[in-house]
């Protein structure tokens, strides 16, 4: 890559007037560092991983509405978590966490386990229980 | 309390850390010398290992072990603790602060605030150095950013403890000891040789036969998974290879820039012309970025363009190949 070609496009790095370095070759041909705001195939493929996310946020909040699972499997999809960091966040095994993505074993969980939830969401245990759409 | 620290940017973090804690204690070393001596070129694909849901493509080596090898081929002593008590680790730190000791941290990216939100993700080889505290705040020199920012008490633990692969336990490392002279030539020489020797390994995952396996699971997953997955899959592998911190191209800037630097120190011409040719690779990997990206863009579903892109990937390992065992010879 030459110096002159190092990317200047907008994206999300340059939204926060952030700028990464690069390497880059000058007019000699040796070799320099330059600056870039971004470069769009990268801004696609981040956007990408963005929208996945809020497709997999959206799919468990329908699922919530509809008491298919808890509120944990939405809180953790927004955290943008799976339930190997989510298990590792609580300090529970995996099966554990899994249980207790059922609303029925969710509605009688005690308060000590829905404050290991709530902590790790940055969340109280009101909002972990009473879920809201918003 | 601070330091007289000075903030460089770099493209990794972790050639950066180490590349500024070394130069803070009086041995000038750049960025590249650090990542060619510390053989952090590499690759690794990891069918496996799932990251956000996809497979895990890696283009450098475990956290920490650019930084190890460095300190060993250099003959430097580096301290790293680890803790399981919260408590102590801010004790240490806060210790090392008081005894004007800059320390690289290692810590999770999903809690650092001053990072844009879309890069916050539950990644946890993220390094920074801490250089100063105040009553409210640590004062944070993180390498990929221009200049020196800060997090609260508050938010630096969080960092330092968070949780999922590659968990930093709080993890502290500075060196304590750094010889009066140092043997870059041959260092330089053993950085390479393992470089060598890892992109042309004998294992299906890694260097260059990774990088064929890749191209073949690649004109798979439209058909096995569908092309909404293979898209997510193909994006994830271009994050990895462009995102922050590789420098473009995967590393291989970052490396021919290497192969320039050494070629001046072991007077050695032919490493001029290998860093030229690396150069050309790592411009043969950014196209491959962007015809990745025009894939998952147009979200194209002919099974053809999986193949296109597959056969550049088979192209570059196959340059890859010439170009290690040339760089083998060239070092003898």
């Amino acid at each position: 890559m030459k110096k002159e070609e190092v990317p200047q496009d907008k994206g999300n790095l340059s939204n926060k007037n952030m700028k990464e370095l690069v390497y880059a070759i000058d007019e000699k041909g040796n070799y320099t560092t330059a600056l870039s705001t971004g470069w769009e195939p990268k801004t696609i493929a981040l956007s990408n991983s963005i929208e996945e996310i809020s497709e997999r946020v959206a799919i468990a909040k329908a699922q919530v509405e509809s008491n298919k699972v808890s509120p944990i499997v939405y809180f953790m999809e927004y955290s943008r978590m799976d339930i190997a960091i989510l298990s590792s966040y609580v300090g529970m095994w995996q099966w554990r966490v899994k249980r207790h993505f059922k609303p029925k074993v969710f509605a009688k969980l005690s308060d000590k386990i829905l404050q290991k939830y709530a902590e790790t969401f940055n969340i109280s245990i009101a909002e972990l229980r009473n879920f809201k759409t918003n | 309390m601070e330091t007289n620290f000075t903030h460089h940017q770099s493209a990794h973090c972790e050639n950066g850390v180490a590349s500024n804690l070394l130069k803070h204690n009086g041995l000038n070393i750049s960025e590249p010398m650090v990542f060619g001596i510390g053989s952090g070129l590499f690759f690794v694909y990891l069918p496996f290992l799932k990251v956000n849901y996809a497979p895990a493509i890696s283009y450098r080596p475990l956290p920490g072990l650019i930084f190890n090898k460095l300190a060993k081929r250099l003959g430097l002593k580096i301290k790293r603790q680890k803790f399981s008590n919260e408590t102590n680790a801010v004790k240490a730190l806060d210790e090392n602060l008081k005894n004007n000791i800059p320390s690289g941290l290692q810590v999770g990216v999903y809690n650092l605030t001053y990072f844009p939100d879309e890069y916050r993700f539950h990644f946890n080889a993220h390094n920074l150095v801490v250089y100063g505290k105040t009553e409210t705040d640590y004062l944070i020199s993180d390498p990929v950013m221009e200049n020196v920012t800060t997090l609260t008490h508050e938010e630096l633990r969080k960092v330092r403890f968070a949780k999922g692969a590659f968990a930093p336990k709080g993890q502290i490392y500075y060196p304590i000891q750094i010889p009066e002279k140092v043997d870059l030539k041959s260092a330089i020489i053993k950085g390479i040789k393992n470089t060598c020797r890892d992109m042309l390994a004998p294992m299906p995952i890694i260097g260059v036969r990774g990088m064929r396996l890749v191209a073949r699971q690649i004109r798979k997953w439209p058909v096995k998974h569908g092309t909404k997955k293979a898209n997510h899959y193909l994006a994830q592998m271009v994050r990895m290879q462009e995102e922050i911190g590789t420098g473009g191209g995967g590393f291989r800037f970052i490396y021919a820039a290497f192969l320039e630097e050494a070629s001046v120190i072991l007077e050695n011409e032919k490493l001029k012309e290998l860093s030229k040719e690396m150069t050309a690779i790592g411009d043969l990997w950014r196209d491959f970025a962007v015809e990745a990206s025009r894939i998952y863009k147009n979200r194209s579903s002919k099974e053809d363009v999986y193949n296109t892109i597959a056969d550049q990937l088979l192209a570059i390992s196959s340059k890859e190949e010439v170009f290690f065992k040339k760089l083998k010879l060239a070092i003898r």
